[in-house]
């Protein structure tokens, strides 16, 4: 866990960074620093690895104060992947990677196993790629083994300073999905810095929107894009914040997280009774293991005797990190209201329905007309 | 590759012109000197410059890492500036204001040459320690590096091109510096030259010229395979790319 207490950063020439900067951001969070450039969001995360000395406050880390930490010794515990990628041009990818390993002292082994299997995590094939040089691989790859050597000794914390920066766009969504696959495995504690707020949305927990050096708001994507504090967060969202939402409002947010179930081998009149119960016109169906085998839909009831022979299989589904708007198509495209929230190995995290999604957006609607 | 014909047929031109003069028994009245005498004057003139690039090195390169260190950057300024003005002085005047300070002889000699060698070096080094991307050490920094560290395995391998390329420019003017050695009582190839200018003989002073252009030739082609030699890879690839 990460907590700023009243973090202030003046440098030599007078200019205020950052004012008085107080925020926590939990173990296995991943939270966004955002802002117009300038507006100290850089410099947030940088104190966090003391590479910007603060001028006051306190910064902990699982509650130890930073600055009782040797320098270094803190460095080489949390993951630092910037801008401009910083890779070691002299390097190869599996040195560049096997940085701060080498710095703790590991053994080579260790050291080389750890870069094959790093390369693997980003999709990077490390036979190929382990001896190359930074100057032979793509943008795209580059930034790939940034992220790789940030992750080098496994640290509990990563800082990340606009990591997808500099890449064109499509291989930018690309890395942002793949990056958000990762992080699902790694579950660490990540502040991510960007002045995109399409990419805040789509990879915080919680975003700390920040002006001037203050932070102006930090809370969940949809609290900051639905319930903004005050002018300057509205108008950094922007107007079509209700558009907008279907597009930066991830599943997961609205999902349902615990929903009522069916097995495939129950019989459709208990199945029919739970509907009913609920208050559902379809529930999810399961096998043991909690995968997601298809829908039995309530009009379908008296075509057969379990829910086996009535079973819809043949749906979409989406992932938790989706957003609205391609769950609002899958849903148009399927006829069906309900879309099932699945993990990569089909497992059912949840389930959204249409009625959500409306309404998430009919509070942005309320909020504009009571304006 | 064009550029090594011409220096090879250079080269060819000088060694064949030396071995000519050589050969000659007298040019005039004058004899020319001998192989015993063109080859120790080589030699000594070699040395000269081996020594005086050594030091010169050995004092430009710390200087250079240390006027880059974060705490000591104010100093760049006035390093390089000095050591700018120690190159506008004429290279003659250098060895020449030698003598009555450090008296006639090699000592002299090699002082004025490390003073006259040390600002390419110094140069190059504070270039190419000074220009690494800011983003490079910072990530250095940022993942736990000492200052030793970045400065070992960070700075200086990427420098090292830009240094060598240094080292060689200096050693090249220093092959045609170390002529003037033989004015403050220093030794080498000066000797012939100065010789043959004093007896106004074109072909006496060629005897001295040709071989020192020709060493300052071949000690630049050698130091430039080295300079190679010692390119990182990963920045080799980078060249051939752009």
């Amino acid at each position: 866990m990460i907590r700023l207490d009243q973090v202030t950063k003046i440098y030599p020439d007078g200019t205020q960074a950052v004012k008085k900067v107080s925020l926590e951001v939990g173990e296995g969070e991943l939270c966004v620093l955002l802002g117009p450039s300038g507006c100290g969001k850089t410099t947030t995360m940088k104190v966090i690895n003391r590479i910007v000395p603060i001028t006051s406050g306190k910064i902990y880390i699982d509650g130890a104060d930073i600055t009782k930490i040797d320098e270094d010794e803190l460095r080489r515990n949390i993951g630092y992947a910037i801008q401009e990628i910083g890779l070691f041009p002299h390097m190869t990818v599996g040195q560049n990677i096997q940085v701060v390993p080498a710095l703790k002292g590991w053994p080579k082994d260790k050291r080389n196993g750890r870069a094959e299997e790093l390369l693997e995590l980003v999709g990077m094939n490390s036979a190929e790629f382990m001896n190359k040089y930074p100057s032979e691989l793509s943008g795209g790859q580059r930034q790939r083994v940034g992220v790789a050597r940030a992750l080098g000794a496994d640290p509990p914390i990563l800082l990340m300073d606009e990591p997808f920066g500099a890449i064109d766009p499509i291989t930018r969504v690309r890395l942002q999905d793949e990056f958000l696959k990762i992080e699902q495995e790694i579950r660490k504690t990540i502040i991510f810095v960007t002045h995109d707020i399409y990419e805040a949305i789509k990879m915080g927990d919680k975003i700390a929107l920040m002006n001037e050096g203050r932070l102006v708001q930090y809370d969940t994507p949809s609290n900051l894009l639905f319930k903004p504090k005050n002018e300057f967060v509205e108008q950094f969202v922007g107007a079509d914040r209700a558009l907008k939402g279907l597009q930066l409002i991830r599943v997961k947010e609205l999902m349902t997280g615990t929903p009522p179930l069916a097995k495939a081998d129950e019989r459709v009149v208990t199945v029919q009774a739970r509907m009913e119960r609920e208050g559902v016109d379809c529930l999810a169906v399961v096998d043991n293991e909690g995968k997601f085998l298809g829908w039995v839909d309530r009009a379908n009831v008296e075509k057969g005797e379990t829910v086996r022979d009535i079973i819809n299989r043949s749906v979409a589904t989406a992932t938790a990190n989706a957003v609205l708007s391609e769950a609002l198509s899958l849903m148009l495209s399927s006829g069906f209201k309900t879309l099932a929230i699945v993990d990569e190995i089909n497992k059912l995290e949840g389930v959204l329905s249409f009625d959500a999604i409306q309404l998430a957006l009919s509070e942005v609607a309320q909020r504009r007309g009571s304006e | 590759m064009r550029r090594q014909v011409v220096l090879i047929t250079i080269l060819a031109i000088l060694m064949g012109l030396t071995v000519w003069i050589t050969s000659l028994d007298k040019i005039g009245i004058y004899d020319v000197f001998s192989w015993s005498d063109l080859l120790s004057d080589a030699r000594a003139h070699l040395k000269m410059v081996l020594i005086a690039e050594l030091i010169a090195t050995s004092i430009a390169v710390p200087l250079a890492i240390l006027v880059t260190r974060p705490g000591l950057k104010r100093l760049a300024t006035p390093v390089i500036f000095g050591a700018n003005v120690g190159q506008t002085l004429p290279s003659l005047a250098v060895i020449a204001i030698m003598a009555p300070l450090l008296g006639f002889g090699l000592q002299s000699a090699i002082v004025a040459l490390v003073i006259y060698g040390l600002l390419p070096i110094l140069r190059n080094s504070y270039a190419g320690i000074n220009n690494i991307e800011p983003a490079i050490i910072e990530a250095g920094r940022g993942m736990g590096m000492t200052n030793g560290q970045i400065a070992r395995k960070i700075e200086l391998p990427l420098a090292l091109p830009v240094i060598m390329a240094g080292i060689r420019i200096s050693t090249v003017i220093t092959v045609g510096t170390a002529e003037l050695a033989v004015l403050v009582g220093g030794k080498g190839l000066g000797r012939i030259t100065f010789t043959g200018v004093l007896a106004r003989q074109p072909l006496l002073i060629l005897q001295g010229a040709a071989p020192t252009a020709a060493m300052a030739i071949i000690l630049g082609f050698i130091l430039e395979r080295i300079e190679k030699w010692m390119t990182p890879r990963g920045l080799q690839l980078k060249a051939g790319v752009s």
